[in-house]
């Protein structure tokens, strides 16, 4: 038995540790969802000024963590099959990955933190996510350089989504300098700014392994050369640079901030789901392709982006915006952006991956995973409802001047559906990740499956 | 223009664009002073932003506090009740009353600066 490449087994860890990071992040957000209802649960042991925190965190992790994977995963099929440029620098990124990973959990169990919106724990440690990062750069722009000419469309959305990461985490830190700190309103715009990026940096790797898993499916290379592509993907960075003001209507910066993020929308979603219905159209009266799983998932991916489209559209109109932020709308924006469209994209890529490690498994239970998805989107479907419905009921009861505490009682019902809703949704993630979780062993171990 | 070509356009105008909202985009509120600074550092030390906003950012399972002080439904006072002694879904933090005079400060000063929400985004003559 020959032992399988190192880019192999490093994928087969990030893989992983984004399957249990999802996993346990669900359980965290479920936690804090049971919070709203019973608000003495664990009030002392594990608060929602800790359960909210791992929730973030992990689930931020598991889209970084499951892009990555992918990434090393594919790095010998972009790179025209070259070795990695360095193992060594790849298990470091790993290495440090899970140190972070394990620093960041235990002080939220302790209590620790460093209290910045989305990135709670202590400031320091994101020198050692910034430097692992590094790691994984050197490695990636070493090994493809060779193929950068002529490169498909999907080499610049990795490379856009490495280098955004790094430069909007560093931005996220300006707030150690006085300069930044002590005045509110360049602080926050500068974090709103930050963060709106990194998500977009985000999406730069993975919309990139969604592009990359179709021109596999499909055999079509032309695809990711196509102007349509690059309009694609130039359109994503412009939003990624500067689409964040659409967070800011109520930061008193500059009006211009905001002006210039409303005109550059949410064209950017409409797009990657005209790429997707178009590339499933074409193929879909090919053989065996409307059975072949990744395929489906990214259908529900693509009704996703559908759905979400039109809630950020409606929700990026200044007037509409003026009622809706504060409420649970935003936070359903945010849930069909990072469950429905990158998660069930990444849960494409996974299941790709399986489909070529070991395809009479995913034949064997290709009718089970296919069950847990529906589980899964019609939850979140339900899940996605309820908080937008909680977001209306709020609306409504400040417009009748009702305090905080009376907002609460008139969302109480809607709270219990929020919270099965997301019991169900943890349910079908499990069902999904019983099936993934050893084929991933495998790999890590180089056992034949 | 090719795709390289593309690439720079964007990014050097991204770069203009940060430097123009780390200086002039964002230079319109005031300064905060020692207190106000000791508020904040409180404020991240005990992660209030896990369930209370500030200008949109934080969590929701709490009220957003940009404007609790000149809220007339609510106030400094009021703000204090819940600082001393927590409340059925927040924590009691025990602080001592100076930690509460310094969130209080950082409040108040988030609040004096909170203008978009009281004059459509204008900065009030003084
Ligand atoms: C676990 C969630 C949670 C944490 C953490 C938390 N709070 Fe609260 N806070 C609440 C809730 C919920 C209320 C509303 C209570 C009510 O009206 O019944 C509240 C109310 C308040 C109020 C009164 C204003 C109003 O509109 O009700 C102030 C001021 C306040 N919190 C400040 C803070 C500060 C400062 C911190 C950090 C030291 C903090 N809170 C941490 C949940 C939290």
């Amino acid at each position: 038995m020959n032992s399988p490449r190192p880019e192999r087994r490093v994928a087969a860890l990030f893989i992983l540790l984004a399957m249990l990071s999802l996993l346990s992040g669900l359980l965290y957000g479920t936690l804090g969802a049971g919070q709203y209802i019973f608000p003495e649960l664990l009030k002392t042991k594990l608060s929602f000024s800790q359960s909210r925190p791992l929730h973030v965190y992990l689930v931020i992790n598991w889209i970084f963590s499951a892009a990555a994977g992918g990434i090393y995963y594919y790095l010998p099929w972009i790179s025209g099959g070259r070795k990695i440029f360095s193992p060594a620098l790849a298990f470091i990124h790993f290495g440090l990955q899970l140190l972070v990973w394990i620093m960041v959990v235990t002080g939220f169990f302790m209590g620790v933190f460093g209290g910045r919106e989305y990135l709670e724990f202590p400031v320091w440690i994101n020198a050692i996510v910034l430097f692992s990062w590094l790691c994984f750069m050197i490695n990636f722009f070493a090994t493809v350089r060779p193929v950068f000419k002529n490169a498909p469309v999907y080499i610049w959305s990795f490379s856009t989504g490495l280098l955004f990461f790094f430069i909007t985490m560093t931005e996220a830190q300006l707030w150690v300098l006085p300069y930044f700190n002590n005045n509110i309103i360049r602080d926050v715009t500068v974090q709103w700014k930050a963060m709106g990026s990194m998500v977009g940096s985000w999406n730069m790797l993975v919309y990139g392994s969604a592009m990359l898993i179709m021109e596999k499916i499909s055999g079509d290379k032309e695809m990711n050369h196509s102007k349509m592509a690059y309009f694609f993907y130039f359109l994503g960075m412009t939003n990624l640079m500067f689409n964040w003001g659409h967070h800011t209507y109520i930061v008193p910066a500059s009006p211009v901030v905001k002006t210039v993020s409303y005109f550059i929308s949410m064209t950017e979603l409409l797009i990657l789901g005209n790429i997707i219905y178009t590339w499933r159209k074409k193929f879909r009266d090919s053989l065996g392709f409307r059975k072949f799983l990744p395929a489906s998932v990214l259908g529900w991916a693509d009704s996703w982006i559908f759905l979400n489209l039109v809630l950020s559209i409606a929700i990026s109109v200044p007037a509409i915006n003026y009622f809706t932020h504060g409420t649970h709308i935003t936070v359903a924006h945010a849930m069909g952006a990072t469950i429905g469209i990158n998660t069930m994209l990444l849960l494409a890529s996974l299941v790709f991956i399986v489909s070529k490690e070991n395809e009479p498994l995913l034949t064997r239970t290709g009718g089970h995973l296919k069950s847990a998805l529906r589980v899964m989107n019609i939850s979140l479907l339900v899940f996605w409802g309820t908080l937008i419905g909680m977001g209306i009921v709020k609306i409504m009861a400040v417009q009748d001047n009702e305090l905080f505490y009376g907002v609460m009682n008139r969302l109480r019902p809607w709270f219990d559906f929020f919270f099965l809703s997301g019991i169900v949704l943890l349910a079908g993630l499990a069902w999904v990740l019983i099936w993934l979780v050893p084929v991933f062993w495998r790999i890590l171990t180089g056992k034949k499956s | 223009m090719g795709k390289l070509s593309v690439f720079i356009l964007l990014f050097t105008s991204y770069a203009a664009y940060s430097t123009w909202v780390y200086t002039n985009g964002t230079d319109r509120g005031t300064v905060m002073n020692a207190q106000q600074q000791a508020g904040k550092k409180i404020w991240q030390q005990y992660n209030c932003t896990s369930c209370h906003q500030i200008f949109g950012l934080g969590g929701y399972l709490g009220p957003e506090l940009t404007t609790v002080i000149s809220d007339k439904n609510r106030g400094e006072t009021y703000a204090r009740v819940f600082l001393q002694a927590g409340a059925v879904r927040m924590p009691n933090f025990h602080f001592t009353p100076e930690q509460i005079n310094d969130i209080i400060a950082y409040l108040k000063y988030v609040d004096t600066n909170a203008f978009s929400y009281k004059h459509g985004n204008e900065q009030p003559t003084p």
